[in-house]
């Protein structure tokens, strides 16, 4: 299959590392991966701001780039941009009355998937043929959990993991705290749901946690880092990525 | 013909202090909250339980979704006929014996029920836990024209007693411990036994005692309502203590306080609500009591039976094709117990008496934001959008799309200011660097920077502002030497 990598503007700048998994793994798995250039952010960051009106140019930019760019299936490696993607992208067009961009953008919708629902359901693969031997434990982000309703996906992919001990998080799916720019306007509060998403994590005994979304991991990886719990951030795409020969090195 | 409700109007208050509108903006009345360790404990534990009740229900629910779309469904029916739906009640309202009086806002409200309390010649009356009376400040209005205000809502009355305000819709005494409230008791209700402990069987007896001689004495009683219903004109109460069912049937007159958005259509929309609300508010399959009344009945019950129909903002926010939806809240406090800021900040960092998700919906449509020195323009932002709100709420309001909807009025009703806040000028550059590729590759080379500040861990420990507020918790990772679309180009030659 073609699969056009949205890489996404956060895992473009910041953790590169996130895509060139993506690619690398679906490359492996004999598919044909491309990277539309043009490609900048999906707008979420303004739409949960409240700057709808800044979110319409970059959803355009959006559309129009993937629009012209050819391909079977879209992919991001983040559930919160695929959520803005499906369920916001539309809405912002909508509201300032651009019926035919939100069309566009429900179209475009219908054929972007994050990556455990690519791999499990259009893909209809769970064995990635994947070697990660560490203790992990997954966060489901809030955005796969409720606006995607990914379920188990993640999960079911781990699973199949080789060499991987997989330890279940308590609390799991309470938020992170992160929210974007919520992480900024209501700090206190947002590293009070932190914190105790740390102590969960630490309480795994685990040295991984992973989720499907960059941002999410940055938020809690920063307090693990702060804290010096020893206890790494890796993204789930990392990990289906990971190869015995990889890890050796 | 339909009612004419009247010129849309908002309770403004904008100013006055008033129990829909705080003082302090969320993030600041929120830092008091989080400093309280007792108070994140209390609510922390409360939270949990019943969150915990509530998913043990509902599971077993084979046609939950269902009933959920049918309330759903219901709801969205009624505030389509809102007039006529109204019109309805009121005349079956009338032909039981029963008297309707209008109220546009909390103090047309508040005066119509002192007249008629008034009109008794009494000077205490007893009450039943209530949100739209707690709305509108009734019991302070009515204390101070010489009146007392009773509630027979144990919680309530702990902190009627305790002089604070409710902290959550159901359980408005939730951020208190047993301990807490003995002290209270001690030094606030005049009969409690003196030898009393914390225990809470102990502290039960002590509130019964203390009731009951009120309800043997009062004359008046002062209800809300959960439901209104068109065609046959009933109005119901639920409840867990049977102290409301007392106060609806021993005083001689009846006074019930309705904002206009609980009507339901028919008397078989029950049988969809009464399951609805009590799994989602206490976790229970049924409350204990469900009280309904028609009118008056000759020799049962008051005598004397009115009924206040409270606008306070509801046709404003009915107005709203985005934010009617909000009106659909059956006010089961679901939402409240899962949602992660509420249980980190408690219900008095929201400033108005609907807390959590559903009042930072509620509270800016019934009283408006006025730009972003208005407290209650922080309010549709007091939410990390996870949306856990949604995913419980029985009638199945959208709340994080409701709030993103507020974000971006509370953002426009700031457009046209002569200088523009920090938000909007960084909001304004990013959109233009993330609507086009060769601008966000000179960002990217710009934030490269960001490695110098790093340590040699390739942590950043303080950022300047407004990314101190993120490096006050926790670190941020530097730059990565080579951005993604970087490495693309050198291993895929596009
Ligand atoms: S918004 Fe929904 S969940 Fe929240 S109190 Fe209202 S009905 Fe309950």
């Amino acid at each position: 299959m073609r699969i056009a990598l949205i890489a996404t503007c956060l895992g473009d700048a910041l953790f590169p590392e996130v895509a060139r998994a993506t690619t690398l793994l679906l490359e492996r798995l004999g598919h044909e991966v491309v990277f539309p250039p043009d490609q900048v952010c999906c707008g979420q960051m303004h739409v949960n701001t409240g700057y709808l009106a800044e979110a319409v140019p970059v959803v355009r930019h959006h559309v129009e780039v993937f629009e012209a760019a050819d391909f079977d299936v879209a992919v991001a490696p983040s559930g919160s941009c695929v959520g803005s993607v499906r369920h916001q992208q539309a809405m912002v067009a909508r509201r300032v009355g651009d019926t035919l961009l939100a069309r566009r953008a429900t179209a475009l919708a219908g054929r972007t998937y994050e990556l455990s629902e690519l791999l499990v359901d259009v893909l209809d693969v769970t064995d990635v043929g994947a070697y990660y031997p560490h203790r992990v434990t997954y966060h489901p982000t809030c955005h796969s959990l409720r606006m995607l309703r990914v379920g188990d996906k993640p999960l079911k992919l781990l699973r199949q993991v080789q060499g991987i001990d997989l330890v279940e998080l308590p609390g799991a799916q309470e938020c992170c705290g992160f929210g974007g720019t919520f992480s900024i306007k209501n700090a206190d509060t947002s590293s009070a749901m932190l914190a105790d998403k740390v102590r969960n994590v630490v309480g795994t005994g685990a040295d991984r946690c992973t989720a499907g979304d960059a941002s999410c991991l940055m938020n809690i990886g920063g307090g693990l880092s702060r804290q010096d719990t020893g206890v790494r951030t890796i993204h789930l795409a990392e990990i289906l990525a990971s190869a015995r020969e990889s890890v050796a090195a | 013909m339909s009612t004419f409700l009247g010129i849309p109007r908002r309770a403004s208050h904008e100013d006055e202090e008033s129990p829909l509108r705080g003082t302090l903006p969320f993030p600041k009345a929120a830092r008091k909250a989080l400093a309280n360790d007792q108070l994140r404990r209390n609510l922390a534990h409360a939270t949990a339980v019943i969150r915990t009740k509530r998913a043990l229900v509902v599971d077993e629910m084979p046609d939950w979704e269902a009933l959920r779309d049918t309330g759903s469904a219901v709801k969205t029916q009624v505030m389509a006929n809102l007039p006529e739906l109204l019109e309805q009640f009121e005349a079956n309202v009338i032909a039981h014996g029963g008297v309707v009086h209008w109220a546009a806002d909390a103090e047309e409200a508040n005066r119509i029920v002192t007249d008629l309390v008034r009109a008794q010649d009494v000077d205490e009356v007893i009450k039943v836990k209530s949100m739209a009376t707690q709305e509108i400040g009734l019991n302070e209005y009515l204390e101070e024209r010489g009146i007392a205000a009773v509630e027979t809502d144990l919680a309530e009355l702990i902190v009627q007693l305790g002089h604070d305000k409710p902290s959550h819709i159901l359980v408005p005494a939730i951020h208190r411990n047993r301990t807490e409230v003995r002290d209270i008791f001690l030094a606030e209700m005049a009969d409690a036994p003196a030898d009393l402990t914390d225990e809470p069987r102990r502290l039960a007896m002590a509130a019964r005692d203390h009731l009951r001689r009120k309800f043997l004495r009062s004359r008046v009683a002062i209800s809300g309502t959960n439901f209104g219903i068109a065609d046959t004109g009933t109005i119901g109460v639920v409840e867990s203590e049977g102290n409301g069912r007392m106060c609806v049937t021993l005083p001689e007159t009846l006074i019930t306080v309705m904002g206009i958005e609980k009507i339901l259509p028919t008397f078989t929309d029950l049988e969809v609500f009464l399951q609805l609300l009590p799994r989602s508010s206490t976790g229970e399959r049924m409350n204990p009591y469900t009280s309904l009344w028609t009118g008056v009945t000759p020799g049962d019950g008051p005598q004397n039976f009115h009924i206040v129909l409270l606008d306070n903002g509801r046709t404003n926010a009915l107005a709203d094709q985005v934010g009617r939806a909000a009106l659909h809240c059956i006010r089961c406090s679901a939402c409240l117990n899962v949602c992660p800021v509420y249980e980190r900040t408690g219900g008095h960092a929201y400033g108005s008496v609907y807390p959590g998700p559903i009042g930072a919906v509620l509270t800016p449509q019934l009283t408006g934001m006025h730009g972003h020195h208005d407290v209650n323009s922080t309010l549709p932002y007091a939410s990390s959008l996870c949306g856990a709100c949604y995913d419980v709420c029985p009638v199945k309001i959208d709340i994080p799309t409701l709030l993103v909807e507020l974000r971006g009025r509370a953002v426009d009703s700031d457009r046209g200011r002569t200088i523009p806040g920090g938000w909007d000028a960084a909001m304004k550059a990013a959109s233009w660097v993330m609507s086009d590729p060769k601008r966000f590759v000179a960002a990217e080379k710009a934030l490269a920077a960001g490695r110098l500040v790093a340590g040699r861990d390739r942590k950043i420990k303080h950022l300047p502002y407004p990314g101190s507020a993120w490096t006050q918790s926790k670190d941020m990772p530097a730059p990565p030497k080579q951005t993604f679309r970087q490495w693309w180009q050198e291993t895929h030659h596009e």
